[in-house]
């Protein structure tokens, strides 16, 4: 053999070795360089994740009463693998469910498409859960229906009747607290990106609940608040499915853990008062006309808080104009909430009571009174109280131009004289210098204003809440860093836009703007003038009002006020109960409390008072009020003045702070006081002049200090439950006495008969307010549905 | 040293002590080894959906055993026959795999595309095409061994003739269509050559010459759509996302997520859900990335060395040219073969069915594979004379 032969088997041979290594080289790169990647990659082709939503906490009131329920609508579900499986994919069995549902088979497709696959419509036409899991197709249907579909399993293979919890609001006396609660909705496509962008960078890992893509989640009040706890952790199936998606086995299931029970500080009778005490107010408003316009107060909108003043607790809080929060439940229509957000229902999903913004009027002497007591003027002293007083070039007046004489400090308060406040206000002004201020000005108005929590977030367990502001010398200071360019600006261009239209204000305008340009940073007398009342640029929440008014009558803490009280599990373990949190502490001596506690009752008791006609025949002597009357004159131009009353009783030992306030509605006496009298009414039980505290709208007279009993199955108890209980479960049970022996039993067990479907159905009802229950009879009672069987 | 065709040698057949005793243990060890990881892969990969069908879970893996009984028994055949009456069978050998190779393209069952098999009674099937390899092997090099001059060079005639030797059953392969087995075959007819010692322009006219042929095949039509989708879908896995594409990308998932030791036998979720198509005959590959790992795939890419490293040693040692050329045969055939069905399973080759020899489910191709075993050993054996 030649040497060229055995030369050419060599590089044959080297050729192969290289062959051999470029496969193992390969190998290497995909299986160890690379096995992330490939893993990742498998475990997205071969799990499917099956979703049992958790049944959402209930929302209790301090009692245990319902606010917000869940209520079970017998669904129809269709499974989709298993109409895949038969011969004419399921048109025939569409067919017969359109017919029996009274829609038709197109409508029914539609809901089985999966959204982003098919070309139809986006959500809620589509279905945005996963492809396996039975998708739901129609709510609410009649019981008899569902029954048929139970029993006729060969005429509906892959079809299943069930129970699914909806949110309802039970509504006790007719409790409405639409903005206490808030509202439901879908997942966002936006969070769940987030959602995975967190898990991938790794501030998420698998343990934290995530969202999964049909939960519902809360966006507004108590239900976005404590969205985490009342949703509870959805029971996940880890399926493998094979090349074909079909399921292969199951790999894991977790159980749904149903979310806690939320017990609010809420009391859903007086809730229901104050609303109505609230409603009254704004038409009381409406019936009144306003001496300026000549004509009748708007009362476009109003707000009502009741805190526990010794722990900040939030018994109730109202806020008008409202809604129906049932229009968010199984999704609300483009029609219904175009209606929610135009502008001529005036924004009824804005929480009045904590996200709106007010001008505080005569209320806001409570700051005044406190900073001047505690800086260099006496209760007993006198003070002028003139008709008006110049300060500067400007000249101001007391409220309609009255003029009382001398007053002592408690007095001044009960007539609220401006003029006094006047003088002070410019005292202080003066010794921080003046228009030349000193390098650290005492500002005690300023400071005190901001230790009774103005200008900041109470902090209240409820989203979005306004802060507020004080109009004092650092917000005019932050004013001027803003705008102080546009000003000067406009000192020059002045404003020929205006002009053209109307010259007379255009020139009033440049004026403001050269004189703003020069000295618009500059804390003027005028400025703390229109502090010390309350009015020019401080605005202020209800709930701010609340709170400062309940530090000053518990000695000086200032409470974060809490809606929520605790957290029970559905089992009725108390999970958590949240203590009172303290926000700071009143810079004001006991003694100066103590007066300004007597002093603002006078406002009620004595003749000369602000409020003394509105609690004309009240028992003071057993329930001193003490209140403070506001009204407002509108920081817009044309609007008519707010109407104010903010108080807390009894004024010796006091237990509530209540406050009102009525957008454009006059007096706060005219129109807020008579309102909040008949609240007082309600909490102390009062009938006329007598006082009877088994009358109290508060069960034993006071607020409960312990967390409502949940039974072991989820049910809460409360007074006057029978009847309540029944209206937490609207869906009538058809044979109550049938399933009275089986809702003993915690598990009733699949049954077949027709009779045991019967008997089951009350039980499963009953079990509504449980999720826990529910599900897994569901689950027992449907074994051709081929994910839930296995 | 030459041996001429009709030289009178002594051709006592060795005694079986001696047949034992000189056998290529190496050799026979890991092809063995290879059978027995492959009879594995395959009851792993087909059990699930056995038990499915309601089948019993063990029926391809006996099948399989089956096969290598009888393939190992015909190599024993092969490896004991006699060497120059092999030289002497071998136009018989030829003539009867293109009689095969004839009667698949009238009566042939036609499967994934290729009329290639030829069905027999029992459920079983035969793929002449794997035989016309041996065919081949042997015809071209018995023609260039053939007496020649003492240049020790093919003659042009020789070479020409061994060229029609391997083009006609080519071209009844090519009719299939069965493109991989042409791919092999060509690689085969060109190590022949090359180790024949024929001159050099011989080999450079080989491959502009199937350069030429396979542009013209795509440019006149012969080549069918699916057959270039599956040639190029390697280079862009993600395009026909059902279709070629699909079965190496998840091919890909399965050996890339089986990581350093894999899943272990049975665990693989790729596998036992049956996201790889023909996991037990081409794709038998992935199956062992996705359940061995690292470990076993590399396991079985060094021992197919093994093999290949015997095959060029005996070719080396071989005591003609003939046997040289057979065993030359043999390697290029296993090589190319084992890189393409590999290739294609780490998405480095285009997707062309061919099996991998010992490892995927198949008699064909599993007594193919033993036969070469038996011809390597018989030129072994020979050499050692």
């Amino acid at each position: 053999m030649s040497e060229r032969s055995s030369l050419r088997l060599a590089v044959l041979g080297v050729l192969i070795v290289s062959l051999l290594v470029t496969m193992v080289g390969r190998l290497f790169f995909l299986q160890v360089v690379s096995a992330d990647v490939y893993t990742q990659k498998a475990s997205a082709n071969q799990y499917r994740y099956v979703v049992t939503p958790a049944t959402r906490g209930l929302i209790l009131d301090q009692l245990g009463r319902p606010l917000v329920a869940n209520r079970t609508s017998l669904v129809v579900s269709v499974d989709r693998t298993a109409l895949a499986k038969q011969k004419d994919k399921g048109v025939a069995v569409l067919t017969r469910l359109a017919k029996a549902l009274g829609t038709t088979y197109t409508a029914i497709s539609y809901r089985l498409e999966i959204c982003g696959l098919g070309s139809h419509e986006k959500p809620p036409i589509c279905w945005n859960g996963s492809q396996y899991q039975p998708i739901p197709v129609a709510k609410d249907i009649p019981q008899d229906l569902a029954l048929t579909i139970m029993e006729k399993r060969s005429d509906y293979p892959g079809v299943s009747a069930g129970l699914e919890a909806v949110r309802v609001f039970p509504g006790i006396d007719g409790v409405n607290a639409a903005h206490l609660l808030g509202y439901l909705g879908p997942v966002s496509d936006s969070e769940l990106a987030a959602q995975k962008a967190a898990q991938q960078s790794g501030q998420l890992t698998a343990q934290d609940e995530l969202l999964q893509r049909t939960d519902l989640i809360g966006r507004s009040g108590l239900e976005a608040e404590y969205d985490t706890q009342l949703r509870g952790t959805p029971g996940v199936k880890q399926l493998t499915v094979n090349q074909a998606a079909a399921v292969v086995g199951t790999v894991g299931e977790t159980q749904a853990t149903p979310g806690d029970y939320l017990v609010t500080n809420i009391d859903a009778k007086l809730q229901a008062v104050v609303e109505k005490q609230l409603y009254a107010g704004i038409l009381r408003a409406r019936s009144q006309t306003d001496k300026h316009t000549g004509q009748h107060y708007k009362g476009d909108s109003g707000a009502a808080v009741v805190l526990d003043v010794t722990n900040g607790h939030v018994l109730a809080m109202a806020s008008w104009p409202s809604y129906d929060p049932s229009v968010w439940v199984g999704g609300i229509s483009k029609k219904e909430y175009t209606a929610l957000t135009a502008p001529a229902s005036n924004y009824p999903l804005i929480s009045r009571a904590m996200q709106g913004e007010f001008v505080p009027a005569s209320t806001f002497k409570i700051v005044s009174a406190s900073a001047a007591l505690q800086n260099g003027y006496t209760a007993n002293q006198t003070y002028q109280c003139p008709a008006f007083v110049q300060v500067g070039n400007r000249k101001f007046s007391n409220f309609e131009g009255e003029a009382p004489g001398p007053v002592d400090l408690a007095k001044g308060l009960a007539v609220s004289c401006d003029t006094m406040w006047y003088k002070i206000a410019f005292d202080y002004w003066l010794r921080d210098g003046g228009n030349n201020p000193v390098a650290k000005p005492l500002d005690p108005i300023e400071k005190m204003a901001r230790s009774y929590g103005y200008g900041a977030r109470t902090g209240i367990d409820l989203p979005s809440e306004s802060r507020g502001r004080v109009g004092g010398r650092a917000f005019k200071t932050a004013l001027n860093a803003q705008l102080h360019d546009a000003w000067c600006r406009r000192a020059k261009t002045g404003y020929p836009e205006v002009a053209t239209t109307d010259p007379r204000r255009a020139n009033l305008l440049k004026a403001y703007a050269v004189e703003a340009c020069v000295s618009g940073g500059l804390y003027k007398g005028g400025d703390e003038v229109n502090l010390a009342i309350g009015q020019g640029d401080t605005v202020v929440t209800p709930l701010q009002v609340a709170t400062a008014f309940a530090a000053l009558a518990n000695g000086g803490t200032l409470w974060q006020p809490q809606v929520a009280k605790g957290l029970v599990a559905s089992d009725g373990k108390v999970v958590s109960i949240f203590k009172p949190k303290k926000n700071g502490t009143l810079p004001v001596s006991k003694a100066n409390m103590a007066f300004l506690r007597s002093a603002f009752s006078q406002v009620t008791s004595q003749p000369y008072g602000t409020g003394y006609n509105p609690f004309k025949g009240f028992p003071l002597a057993q329930i001193p009020v003490a209140a403070k009357t506001g009204t407002g004159q509108a920081a817009k131009s044309g609007d008519q003045s707010t109407s104010w009353f903010a108080t807390f009783a009894p004024a010796n030992k006091p237990k509530y702070a209540v406050v009102m306030m009525v957008s454009q509605g006059g007096t706060g006496a005219g129109t807020s006081a008579p309102s909040v009298r008949k609240i007082y009414e309600a909490l102390f039980g009062v009938t006329g002049s007598t006082v009877d505290p088994t009358k109290s709208v508060l069960a034993g007279g006071t607020p409960a200090t312990k967390l409502p009993t949940v039974l072991a199955d989820g049910t809460p108890v409360y007074p006057g439950m029978p009847k309540s209980v029944a209206a937490a479960k609207p869906v009538t049970a058809p044979a109550a006495t049938a399933g009275a022996n089986d809702a003993a039993s915690p598990n009733p067990g699949p049954s077949s008969s027709s009779s045991g479907v019967l008997v089951a159905l009350p039980v499963l009802l009953g079990a509504g307010l449980v999720g826990r229950r529910a599900r897994r009879d569901r689950r027992s009672r449907a074994p051709d549905v081929r994910l839930w069987s296995r | 040293m030459t041996i001429g065709y009709a030289a009178p040698q002594v051709a006592r057949r060795p005694r079986s002590s001696s047949y034992l005793r000189r056998m290529d243990w190496v050799l026979v060890g890991a092809a063995l080894a290879l059978s027995v990881i492959g009879s594995l892969l395959v009851w792993s990969a087909t059990q699930g959906k056995l038990v499915e069908s309601g089948l019993d879970p063990q029926s391809f893996l006996k099948k399989n055993l089956i096969n290598l009984v009888v393939g190992i028994a015909f190599a024993v055949l092969i490896s004991r026959f006699d060497y120059r009456l092999l030289r002497a069978y071998t136009p018989i050998l030829w003539g009867a795999s293109i009689l095969g190779l004839l009667f698949v393209l009238v009566h042939g069952a036609r499967i994934n595309g290729a009329k290639a098999w030829i069905a027999l009674p029992a459920g079983l099937s035969l793929q002449p095409a794997e035989f016309a390899k041996i065919a081949i092997i042997l015809g071209m090099a018995m023609i260039l061994s053939e007496k020649r001059d003492a240049e020790n060079e093919p003659r042009d005639i020789d070479v020409a003739f061994a060229l029609g030797v391997a083009g006609i059953p080519i071209a009844l392969i090519l009719v299939q269509p069965d493109l991989g087995t042409v791919m092999v075959i060509a690689t085969i007819v060109f190590g022949i050559i090359a180790v024949s010692g024929a001159k050099a322009r011989w080999l450079i006219g080989i491959l502009v010459g199937g350069v030429l042929v396979a542009f013209v095949a795509i440019q006149v039509g012969i080549l069918k759509q699916y057959q270039l989708d599956r040639l190029t879908a390697f280079t862009d896995p993600t395009q026909n996302g059902r279709t070629t594409g699909y079965n190496t990308q998840q091919a890909r998932i399965a050996i890339g997520s089986g990581g350093m030791f894999g899943t272990g036998l049975f665990h693989g979720p790729q596998t036992q859900g049956h996201f790889v198509p023909e996991n037990q005959t081409d794709f038998v590959y992935s199956v062992a990335g996705e359940e061995l790992g690292f470990v076993g795939a590399a396991l079985i890419i060094l021992l197919l060395g093994v093999i290949l490293w015997r095959a060029i040693r005996i070719a080396l040692r071989a005591s003609d040219l003939f046997g040289r050329l057979v065993a030359t045969g043999v390697a290029t055939w296993i090589a190319f073969q084992a890189f393409e069905n590999i290739g294609m399973n780490l998405g480095i080759m285009p997707v062309t069915g061919v099996p991998l020899p010992w490892v995927s489910y198949g008699g064909t191709s599993m007594f193919a594979s033993w036969l070469a075993i038996g011809l390597l050993v018989n030129v072994h054996l020979r050499a050692q004379e």
